[in-house]
């Protein structure tokens, strides 16, 4: 039996998606991180062939971390999937996670996010939310 | 920020990390609704719902989404590249509208429009932020007079 999306409070409802969007930001910051340290897999590709491509990436020990976390928002959706409609639990968390992560790459990564990425940022989750809502 | 011109197969890789990820949502919705309510005391039957076809579809999509993503990571920022992932879904919302045939409310046709202008925004902008060259330790003078 499907659990119907009115059984779950709003509590429940805002931490199933608070763990889809910090365990999903964290993942795809490690995983940033990690590539950009193992640098440019096109490049490695040309000089070691798909296998050395593939080591460079398996061998780097932020992947695994990333991986981890992003499994865990993986498994973190489904289960939310399981208890609230999509309506909900997508445009809540994909066009937060885009702020989430904006946000980590400036701290974490020092990426250059400048005026028109903070702009298009907000625009795609705006965009996003009524897409899905 | 220096400005990175991209590759007509870096824009290629970009497209699949557009479509992939989009599809294979849908198809685990489309799962999940098929599988029965999931419980945290049974977290084994979470595991069982990933060997149903819908799941396993989308889970063969999103490892395609995940091969292209990282590759686009290693030459592009991750503000850069994240724009693209929501370009999915406006995909996906002209496929159902013109090859489907199903009603788009006009809240929608905006939700594409700023996906739109804000993916145009970042696209004309450079897709990687410029570091400084890493300092290269040389010995100084006195230590080559030690040696």
């Amino acid at each position: 039996m499907i659990a119907p999306a009115s059984s779950v409070g709003f509590w429940p409802a805002a931490g199933m998606i608070s763990a889809i969007i910090l365990a999903s930001s964290v993942g795809e910051i490690l995983t940033a991180a990690a590539m950009k340290s193992v640098g440019d897999l096109d490049e490695i590709r040309a000089h070691s062939g798909l296998a050395g491509a593939i080591r460079a990436v398996l061998t780097c020990p932020l992947f695994f971390g990333g991986v981890s976390f992003l499994a865990l928002a993986f498994f973190s959706l489904l289960y939310a999937l399981n208890h609230l409609p999509l309506g909900l639990v997508a445009p809540a968390s994909a066009s937060l996670t885009l702020v989430t992560n904006a946000v980590g790459a400036k701290i974490f990564l020092k990426e250059n996010v400048d005026r028109r990425r903070w702009v298009a940022a907000v625009l795609v989750c705006v965009g996003v939310y009524f897409l899905a809502h | 920020m220096a400005h990175q011109k991209l590759s007509p197969r870096q824009y290629a890789i970009l497209g699949l990390v557009s479509v992939c990820a989009p599809l294979g949502d849908t198809c685990l919705s489309q799962g999940m609704k098929q599988v029965a309510s999931v419980s945290l005391s049974h977290p084994a039957s979470l595991i069982a719902a990933v060997f149903t076809p819908w799941i396993a579809l989308g889970i063969a999509l999103l490892i395609g989404f995940f091969a292209s993503y990282l590759t686009a990571l290693s030459w592009a920022d991750l503000t850069y590249v994240l724009p693209a992932t929501a370009f999915g879904n406006m995909i996906v919302e002209m496929l159902s509208r013109f090859a489907l045939h199903e009603a788009v409310s006009m809240q929608r046709w905006l939700g594409c429009l700023l996906i739109t202008i804000g993916v145009g925004f970042v696209a004309q902008g450079p897709s990687l932020t410029e570091r400084p060259a890493p300092a290269i330790n040389t010995p100084s003078a006195e230590e080559e007079h030690v040696r």
